[in-house]
């Protein structure tokens, strides 16, 4: 028997029936599976999904109650309030967070050119067959557990950097006005230099990375008209890849940041936990905001000191926070800028 | 013609030759730089490790595994306690951290592509990943330490879970990702239902990946400190309870190796050692897989 198919959208006055098969067996009886199991899987997707959101917002609010007595008590005037005394009970976040800034400043400072250099050994000068396990190599750095840097940073760098460069520097420049000043500070290699100086090398591979995976997606056609105009490969990456990928290079760079802002162990182990501000050293012993939590928050009293450690937790989420959200959204705008680009 | 070259021709050919000298010389220095800068991050790398092993091998005794922390200035003892402790809420925060990370993942490959759900959880996750870990053992002191007045080893578990979410869900969802659509339509046309298609298909392609993203996460976690500090705390002793403070190998090195006891430096830089061979393991381990598979 010829089937006549129900209002053919093709041509409706068409009254020539459409020949098919006879089909074999019926239609399924029902779903061999209940419809709510779907429902169940995807309210469970939905669930987790929402859950991360709720991660967040429950760490924001919770940072918020339990730093309420010491922001009722100071107000922003807590930021630059530079006494830290447990004893009279009275907190100021200036000296952590001058510390935490001046670290990452350092960090960056030499972290920067060397992840460039990195990234453009790995992009255009390094042959085929090193390209991997160099990569993979900087990245295992990134995987080395930060109290590993922390150990290794106070027990055998800080008395290397003490005896090699604190101690000549301390030589040359003890009498100029200035930076006799910026290099004072007990001969033991601890401080904010050193301090910046570990946080650099942990990371150097986030920024590296992310420089050499925005490198790559540099169009070859780009390059190869540069190349075919006879420029010189620094020439190439300076005036062509760099200009096409500067919204990723500075993403990566305001990762490196974040990473470095919240970084605890190996910090907390060569800054030396000094919370006043008594020079501007780099080799005077200073103290950070996730290095003040990591020495105090378990031992600390219920009450304003608690609140006032939260306080600085709640400062440095904050901080780490809109460094984050810059540092994505600027490799965001890249994503995009590369699918309309090309 | 090309007879006649006239002093300003001349001038201006080495004028161009010079400047081009120049410019090789530019070149030069940087690719030299870069070298360096290549040398430089290895060197560090380098350097590290061989500290590590050159001072935790000296301390590595079938004691380490069989005894307990020591008191200060004692002659024998091990980081038993520790290294179980750090076994014990490692596993159960992946085994807590890794169904949430998954299918959180799923939901950003297979239902929120697009919408406001979708990109906002793929933007907070992507902080979350990087948000400093101290703030997380804050976060877990309130909401658990304080309310139970005690620190406890689940504060712990729980505090190394939120940290293996964010990572979880962000190789899943990568790797889902790859997975070519038209597996998915194959399946949708025989009829088989959303769940299904995610489980026996697409999940089941992405498997290696998603490991992959585990034993990071793993790895992540395993070498954690902040977030213990004021969770799990720490515990002279053997527990198995987790409802009381229980050691852990990151925080009993950090405890150790600030101490001026020689002993208790000894086992720390033996703890380091432990550490970072698990974790430098374990992503070499994670990175054969995935290679393997793609």
């Amino acid at each position: 028997m010829a089937a006549t198919l129900p209002a053919s959208p093709y041509n409706p006055d068409d009254k020539m029936p459409l020949e098919r098969s006879e089909p074999q067996g019926g239609p399924p009886a029902a779903r061999r599976t209940s419809p709510w199991i779907d429902k169940l899987f995807s309210f469970l997707a939905h669930g987790a999904a929402i859950f991360t959101l709720a991660i967040l917002a429950a760490i924001i609010a919770s940072l918020v109650v339990g730093a309420w007595p010491s922001i009722s008590t100071y107000g922003l005037s807590f930021l630059w309030r530079s006494e830290w005394d447990p004893v009279q009970d009275q907190y100021g976040g200036l000296v952590m967070i001058y510390g935490t800034i001046m670290t990452s400043l350092v960090a960056l400072v030499i972290a920067v050119p060397v992840s460039f250099g990195i990234a453009l050994f790995l992009t255009e000068l390094s042959p085929k067959w090193l390209k991997r396990p160099l990569g993979t190599a900087v990245e295992l750095l990134a995987a080395v557990p930060s109290i590993v840097y922390g150990m290794w940073g106070l027990l055998v760098f800080a008395p290397i950097l003490a005896t090699y460069v604190q101690q000549p520097l301390q030589a040359w420049f003890g009498g100029v006005p200035v930076l006799g000043a910026l290099f004072s500070g007990p001969p033991v290699g601890i401080g904010i230099l050193s301090a910046g100086i570990i946080l650099a090398i942990m990371i150097i591979p986030f920024i590296a990375s992310v420089m050499r995976d925005v490198f790559e997606i540099t169009p070859p056609l780009l390059k190869e008209s540069a190349y075919g105009l006879g420029s010189t490969t620094w020439e190439v990456v300076w005036k062509v890849v760099l200009p096409y990928t500067k919204t990723g290079v500075v993403g990566g760079i305001m990762l490196g940041l974040g990473r470095a802002l919240g970084e605890t162990m190996a910090v907390t182990f060569v800054i030396g936990n000094f919370n006043q501000l008594s020079s501007l050293s780099m080799f005077e012993a200073a103290n950070s905001i996730a290095s003040a939590l990591a020495n105090e928050f378990a031992e600390a009293n219920e009450g304003l000191h608690q609140a006032s450690l939260i306080y600085l937790g709640l400062v440095l989420f904050f901080i780490t926070f809109v460094v984050l959200s810059c540092s994505k959204l600027l490799l965001m705008q890249l994503k995009k800028g590369e699918g309309s680009r090309s | 013609m090309s007879a006649m070259t006239s002093p300003a021709s001349t001038a201006l050919h080495s004028q161009r030759l010079s400047k081009h000298r120049a410019r090789k010389r530019v070149n030069a220095i940087a690719l030299v730089l870069s070298l360096a800068a290549m040398s430089f991050g290895l060197f560090w790398l380098i350097w590290i490790l061989i500290e590590t092993v050159r001072l935790g091998v000296g301390g590595l005794a079938l004691s380490l595994f069989t005894e307990m922390t020591p008191p200060p200035q004692a002659e024998t003892g091990g980081l038993a306690n520790a290294i179980f402790g750090s076994l014990l809420m490692v596993s159960l925060a992946t085994a807590i951290g890794t169904p949430i990370g998954i299918m959180a993942g799923v939901y950003l490959a297979e239902y929120g592509q697009k919408g406001w759900l979708g990109s906002a959880t793929r933007f907070i996750n992507d902080i979350l990943l990087s948000a400093p870990s101290i703030v997380i053992g804050l976060f877990i002191y309130s909401v658990v330490v304080a309310q139970f007045r005690s620190f406890s080893g689940w504060a712990g578990v729980l505090a190394l879970a939120l940290i293996v979410i964010p990572v979880v869900i962000r190789t899943t969802e990568n790797m889902l990702t790859l997975i070519p659509s038209a597996l998915r339509e194959a399946a949708y046309a025989l009829g088989t239902p959303k769940w299904k298609v995610i489980m026996t298909v697409t999940l089941k392609a992405a498997r290696a990946g998603v490991i992959t993203g585990v034993l990071l996460a793993l790895a992540r976690i395993a070498g954690e400190t902040a977030p213990l500090l004021f969770t799990a705390l720490s515990n002279q002793f053997w527990t198995t309870n987790l409802a009381t403070p229980m050691a852990s190998l990151p925080v009993t090195i950090f405890k150790f190796a600030l101490s001026p006891y020689e002993n208790w430096q000894k086992l720390a830089w033996a703890g380091v050692f432990l550490i970072t061979i698990g974790v430098l393991a374990l992503n070499i381990m994670a990175r054969v897989l995935f290679r393997n598979k793609h």
